[in-house]
């Protein structure tokens, strides 16, 4: 926490030259040495060590690809087939960035779980909460240009769906796509300055962690409890080697499971259409973000329906935006005075839908959405054709043989033709709809409302208290476990 | 010198400072202003992607029945010569059952000569639903209508590239060209 008075000690004759013209040995050390942590921290609280990581590995792995890579049309995809086959140790590289673009992913979600479960969003960590979701908000757009650059089959329509949905804004929309493309289609000059822009977020993100950890810095950790520190000797322990030591050995854990993936699985989360090179007269059948964008768009494609002058496209560009816009009011859209979620036994079951409700929309991204989740009835096919007195008369089959039968049993002048009647389901649209809803309603509803209606159970008097858990004093920690 | 005030032994006139504050943040945003426009309008289309934006095609080169797919800018163009079938097809359609009513002939355009050429149809390549590019005579699936078939959500158009069924809300837009001769014709954007 600021305010905690500097413990650091130059050691030698060089330091304290130093220390007297940049005190930055000081700023380290009073910022991740001595920095009073809370002693209740869990391995949720890693986290932040773990995407501190992650953005290092790929800036680093980044810069090495960017001088091999090609960043034009013609050579984009062969240069990264080069990557892959010729430059040395490429492919590990290549590997490492992509799937670590997943694992960054994967990170920061749980991060924002934590933080939403703990309410680490309340005063006075609003700022630090507004800047984690410019980071998150940053990743995204990181994420969006650099899966363009292996110029396959996915990158280029993905770009091009993404791209479209600015389009669909009202007399602004074209103008702008025009102006972000730099041309009529997505094209060379897209793919260069998508480019440029991969390459420059990162830095930018880099600087907003550093203001999110300064503003971390100001109130101090939030912790699993939610009761703010009352007193530092009893409550917090040094960062090093306390906290140093655990996020040290959850970000091993970590990358562990990373190195299994990059080693064992590296295509797994990617798509084998895009090693397809772009070919603009040729649309994949399917077409998919990468996983960690799927539950935005789930909510893209949940909106099949117009409301008022606004068509169904618009609206689902507007709530796609919204679903992450809405993330920047949660500490105004939150009401209860209660921090953690261990003490609000009822906003812990919306809490833990809300969790299902993302990952569902997930799923329901991924899929086809008008697949059936659940059939009510058989598909049937409908031979349709004009009868003897120029009416349109229709059968229906089960089998496609009987159909055929049918067809080639009616005069050729009949137009018969064979369509396949789908049956009324619960499809992945309607579950879509639904959870795009509980996903928004979690914001703009139920936190609300349930601040103002629920009794939270006692929070502990301090977080020094909560640790020794049912002893009352100090001493008693000492007696013997049972 | 009417707001003077004494600030380290000096007189202040505030009216002066206040103008200089705003000429100087003036000044600053008319520099800010100029410094956006050539950053800003950079990424607009270069001259060269302008120039780029036409395209001559040579009709008399495409089969009978078959198409050619051109890409202009980046963007895809179906040039078709329909065989007779496929243009009676097209115009022995009820104008008012199709869900965006275009007779044939209003998606064609004028030879030199005034006369209509039935036999070449040019439209956008994008499917209107979501900018597929759909499938057509070299792709082995015509859709219901046999014109053109959108393999992503299953969107058909019928021999004049009017939507007939699927979620495309709209018939495949024909793109400015004209015949520059009777053998070619030329699309720009």
């Amino acid at each position: 926490m600021s305010g905690h008075e500097s413990t650091y000690k130059p050691a030698s004759g060089f330091t304290r030259w130093l220390d007297d013209r940049l005190p930055i040995v000081r700023l380290a050390h009073d910022s991740f040495v001595d920095f009073p942590t809370p002693k209740n921290l869990n391995y949720w609280y890693t986290f932040g060590g773990i995407l501190a990581v992650c953005l290092a590995i790929q800036i680093i792995t980044g810069v090495v690809l960017a001088m091999h890579y090609t960043p034009t049309v013609d050579e984009g995809f062969a240069s990264v087939e080069r990557i892959m086959r010729d430059v040395p140790y490429g492919w590990l590289l290549r590997y490492v960035h992509a799937n670590g673009a997943s694992f960054f992913f994967l990170a920061v979600y749980i991060h924002m779980f934590r933080g939403l479960y703990y309410g680490s969003y309340k005063a006075p960590r609003e700022v630090l909460w507004l800047l984690g979701c410019i980071i998150f908000f940053l990743m995204i757009a990181t994420a969006f240009l650099g899966y363009m650059l292996p110029w396959g089959q996915m990158s280029y329509h993905g770009a091009n769906v993404i791209t479209g949905l600015i389009g669909a804004l009202p007399i602004i929309g074209e103008p702008i796509q025009t102006w972000l493309m730099g041309g009529p289609s997505i094209g060379n000059a897209t793919l260069q300055r998508f480019f440029s822009l991969h390459y420059l977020l990162p830095f930018m993100i880099a600087g907003v962690v550093i203001l999110h950890i300064w503003a971390l810095h100001v109130p101090g950790n939030n912790n699993p409890t939610g009761v703010e520190v009352k007193e530092v000797k009893k409550d917090t322990v040094p960062f090093h080697p306390y906290y140093t030591v655990k996020d040290g050995f959850a970000i091993v854990v970590f990358l562990i499971v990373f190195a299994i993936f990059v080693f064992y699985m590296p295509t797994v989360l990617g798509h084998a259409d895009n090693y397809i090179e772009a070919n603009p007269l040729v649309t994949p059948a399917h077409i998919v973000p990468e996983w960690y964008l799927l539950p935005f768009y789930a909510i893209l494609r949940a909106i099949t329906f117009d409301i008022g002058p606004i068509d169904a496209k618009l609206l689902g560009v507007i709530a796609m935006f919204a679903s992450i816009a809405v993330l920047f009011m949660v500490p105004w859209l939150d009401t209860s005075k209660v921090k953690s979620m261990r003490y609000r036994p009822v906003a812990k079951q919306f809490f833990f839908g809300f969790v299902a409700c993302s990952l569902l929309l997930g799923w329901c991204g991924a899929v086809n959405p008008d697949d059936p989740v659940i059939p009510l009835g058989e598909d049937k096919l409908l031979v349709s054709y004009t009868d003897a007195n120029g009416f349109v008369a229709t059968a229906e089959f089960d089998a496609y043989e009987e159909a055929v039968a049918e067809v080639e049993s009616l005069p050729a002048d009949s137009g018969a033709s064979i369509s396949v009647q789908k049956a009324p389901a619960f499809r992945f649209v309607h579950l879509a709809q639904i959870l795009t809803v509980y996903y928004f309603a979690y914001f703009l509803v139920i936190l609300p409302l349930l601040g103002l209606r629920e009794k939270p159970k006692n929070e502990p008097e301090s977080i020094h208290k909560s640790v020794l858990g049912g002893h009352k004093s100090s001493d008693a920690a000492l007696a013997p476990a049972e | 010198m009417t707001d003077a005030t004494i600030e380290h032994g000096e007189s202040v006139d505030e009216e002066r400072r206040d103008f200089i504050h705003i000429a100087t943040v003036a000044a600053a945003g008319v520099g800010a202003a100029a410094v956006a426009i050539p950053v800003v309008a950079q990424m607009l289309p270069a001259a060269d992607t302008k120039a780029a934006s036409s395209l001559e095609v040579d009709i008399s080169k495409v089969p009978v029945g078959g198409e050619i797919r051109v890409l202009i800018g980046g963007k895809p163009f179906f040039v078709r010569h329909r065989t007779a079938a496929e243009i009676a097809a097209a115009e022995a359609v009820d104008v008012g059952t199709l869900p965006e009513p275009e007779t044939d002939e209003e998606r064609l355009r004028p030879t030199p000569s005034g006369e209509f050429n039935k036999a070449i149809l040019v439209t956008s390549g994008a499917c209107t639903h979501l900018g597929c590019v759909p499938v057509g005579p070299g792709g082995g699936n015509l859709g219901d209508y046999g014109g053109w078939y959108c393999p992503c959500h299953g969107s058909h158009y019928d021999t004049s590239g009017r939507i007939r069924k699927g979620p495309a809300p709209s018939n495949l837009p024909i793109p400015d060209y004209r015949y520059v001769s009777e053998s070619v014709i030329s699309i720009s954007l």
